[in-house]
C-alpha cells in the first residue's frame, strides 16, 4: 500500500468520522442552523433602519455578507479547533496520535471537513436570508465573491492551527480561550461595520487579520460589482498569508504535542 | 488478520528493548502552592524477544501505565532509550507507531457513535480499508462473544466489558506486531475476562505477536506471562518467569508481590 493511498484513507476516515458525529447530534445542529439564520437576519433587519431605496438595500447587504462571512470563517475556526477539544473530552487523543500518519494529514482530514461544513451551514443561512430580504444583486460579482471565500479558508486554517493548541494543552480552558482569539478577530476585521469606525489604538490589528481583507473584497465584489480580475491580488494576498500560517501553524501544534508529550498532558486520566 | 509480518523488521532484535528509562512529573497536592517532582519510572531496563508475552504486575501508581505509554509514542523519557524491533520510539515514531497499538484500562471510543463507526476510523488512521475492517472485525467479536447487533449501537449503550472488547478488536484490525495492553481486563465480570485471556493467548499462539501486558491480576498473570515483571515505586524489583517467582517467594504469586513490594497482605486490605 502506498504511504499516499494510506495516508487519504486517514483523511478520508477523519472526514467520514466527523459527519457521522454531527449525525448523532443533528438535534444541536438544527439549533445552530436555525440561530445562524436568525442570527444573520437580526443583522440585516438593522439596515432597515436606513430611508427605503438603494441605501437601505447596500446596507442590508452590507450587513449580510458581514454576518455570511462571519458564519462561515468562524465555523472554519471553531470546526478545527474543537476536533481536538472532542478527543479531548472523549479520551481518543491517544489513539487519534498514536495512528502512524503526519500530524499534518490529521489536521488535513480536520480542515477538509471543517471547510465542507461551513460550505454548508453557510448555504442553509444564504438561503435564509435570500428568502426572507428581497434585496437586489444586481451588478454583483457573485464568482468572484465566492473565489475570494473559497481562498480565505486557507489562512483562516492556518489561524485554525494555531488555536487548536489550546485545547491541545487544557482539556478545561482550551475551549474558553479560542472563542477569545475569535471575539478579537470579530471586533477588529470589519465584520458589520468599517475598520475607520474603530478607535486608532486598535486599527493595527485589523491589517493583521485575514478577515479584513476578505470581507473588503466580498464586498466589493457584491457591492460594487468589482471584476473578477481586480479580485485576483487580494485573493492571491490570502492564498500566500495562508501558505504562511498554515505551516507556523502546524509548527506550534507540533511543539505544543511534544511539550503534552513530555508532560503527560495528552491522557486525560489512567 | 495478519501480524508481525512487516518485512522491514530485523529478526536478530528484541521485539522491544527498553535501556535504564527514567520519567518524572511535576505534580502538586491540592492546596500546595509548591510542586515537586514525582518519579513515575526509575530507570527500567528489559528485552522482551519476539514471540514473548511480558506480564508487569504493580500496585496502582507504581508506574505501569506511565512504562507502556513511553513504549506507545506517547511519552516521552527524560532518559534512557526504549526501542521496537530496532526502532527509537523517540526517533522513528512514524515507524514504530506502525507495529505497535496499544489496549488501555479506559476503552476510549466517541460514545455516541457505533463499534462499527468507531473502527472505521481507528482503522481507517492506519490506511486499512474499511470493508476489510469490519469483515475481520466481525470474526474477532465472534470468537469474543460479542453479539454482532451491539456494532450498530452506539458505544455508550454497551457495558464496560463489551466496549473492552471493541476496543481488543480495534488494536488487533490494525495488524500490530507488538500489542501493548494496560489492564485489559480490568473491571471485566468473570466470563468477560476469560475470554479475553484466552484471545490474548490465541494471538500469541496463532499469530506472530510479542505481548506487554500490565496488570493487577496476579491469576491473569499467571496465565498468560512467560515472564513477569514486578513493578513498585517506577523500578522493576523482579523480573522472571512466574514458577520462578513462586519458587522464590513463598509458592504463590501474590506472596512474591507483597514480598517484592514490601507490603503484607493485611496492609494491602487496609
Amino acid at each position: 500500500m502506498s504511504v499516499m493511498v494510506g495516508e487519504g484513507r486517514a483523511i478520508w476516515s477523519l472526514v467520514r468520522r466527523n459527519f457521522h458525529l454531527i449525525r448523532r447530534y443533528l438535534g444541536w445542529e438544527l439549533v445552530f442552523g436555525f440561530y445562524n439564520v436568525i442570527n444573520t437576519l437580526t443583522i440585516g433587519l438593522i439596515g432597515f433602519t436606513m430611508p427605503a431605496g438603494p441605501t437601505r438595500n447596500r446596507m442590508v447587504i452590507y450587513l449580510a455578507i458581514g454576518a455570511l462571512l462571519w458564519n462561515f470563517l468562524s465555523i472554519l475556526f471553531q470546526e478545527v479547533s474543537n476536533s481536538v477539544q472532542w478527543e479531548r473530552w472523549e479520551g481518543t487523543i491517544e489513539y487519534s496520535f498514536m495512528a502512524p500518519i503526519r500530524r499534518l494529514t490529521y489536521l488535513l482530514g480536520v480542515c477538509i471537513w471543517a471547510v465542507l461544513y461551513g460550505m454548508v451551514r453557510t448555504l442553509v443561512v444564504l438561503v435564509g436570508v435570500a428568502l426572507f430580504f428581497h434585496v437586489s444583486l444586481k451588478g454583483a460579482d457573485l464568482p468572484g465573491a465566492a473565489l475570494v471565500l473559497l481562498v480565505s479558508s486557507v489562512p483562516f486554517i492556518g489561524l485554525g492551527l494555531m488555536a487548536a493548541v489550546l485545547p491541545l494543552l487544557s482539556t478545561e480552558r482550551g475551549a474558553q480561550a479560542t472563542q477569545v482569539i475569535q471575539g478579537v478577530l470579530l471586533l477588529v476585521s470589519g465584520v458589520y461595520y468599517p475598520i475607520s469606525a474603530l478607535p486608532h489604538w486598535i486599527r493595527w490589528a485589523a491589517v493583521l487579520s485575514p478577515a479584513t481583507y476578505t470581507l473588503r473584497a466580498v464586498r466589493r465584489a457584491v457591492l460594487s460589482g468589482a471584476p473578477l480580475h481586480s479580485l485576483l491580488g487580494v485573493s492571491a494576498g490570502l492564498l500566500a498569508s495562508g501558505l504562511i500560517l498554515i505551516p507556523i501553524g502546524l509548527a506550534i501544534f507540533m511543539v505544543a504535542e511534544r511539550y503534552a508529550m513530555r508532560t503527560g498532558s495528552l491522557k486525560r486520566n489512567g | 488478520m495478519v501480524l508481525g509480518c512487516d518485512p522491514g523488521i530485523d529478526p536478530d532484535v528484541p521485539a522491544l528493548s527498553v535501556v535504564e528509562v527514567r520519567k518524572a512529573f511535576r505534580e502538586r497536592e491540592a492546596g500546595e502552592r509548591q510542586w515537586h517532582q514525582v518519579d513515575a519510572v526509575s530507570g527500567i531496563s528489559v528485552d522482551v524477544p519476539r514471540g514473548e508475552i511480558l506480564g508487569i504486575l504493580g500496585p496502582n501508581g507504581s508506574g505501569k501505565s506511565t512504562l507502556i505509554r513511553m513504549m506507545a509514542t506517547l511519552l516521552l523519557p527524560d532518559a534512557g532509550r526504549v526501542e521496537v524491533f530496532g526502532f527509537d520510539v523517540v526517533k522513528h515514531q512514524l515507524r514504530v507507531r506502525r507495529l505497535i497499538n496499544r489496549v488501555s484500562v479506559e476503552a476510549s471510543f466517541f460514545k455516541k457513535l457505533t463499534a462499527e463507526e468507531n473502527l472505521a476510523y481507528a482503522t481507517g488512521l492506519y490506511g486499512v480499508p474499511n470493508r476489510d475492517a469490519q469483515k475481520e472485525a466481525r470474526q474477532i467479536l465472534t470468537r469474543l462473544g460479542l453479539p454482532l447487533k451491539k456494532l450498530k449501537v452506539p458505544l455508550e449503550q454497551l457495558s464496560r466489558g463489551q466496549q473492552q472488547k471493541v476496543a481488543i478488536a480495534r488494536a488487533l484490525l490494525t495488524s500490530p506486531t507488538l500489542m501493548l495492553l494496560d489492564e485489559p481486563t480490568t473491571g471485566l465480570d468473570p466470563k468477560s475476562k476469560r475470554e479475553v485471556q484466552q484471545f490474548v493467548l490465541e494471538v500469541r499462539e496463532t499469530h506472530d505477536a510479542t505481548i506487554v501486558i500490565c496488570t493487577h491480576d496476579m491469576e491473569e498473570a499467571e496465565r498468560l506471562c512467560d515472564r513477569v515483571a514486578i513493578i513498585n515505586r517506577g523500578r522493576f524489583e523482579a523480573l522472571d518467569t512466574p514458577q520462578a517467582l513462586k519458587a522464590g517467594y513463598g509458592g504463590t504469586l501474590e506472596a512474591a508481590f507483597f514480598a517484592l513490594i514490601g507490603e503484607t497482605l493485611e496492609e494491602e486490605a487496609e
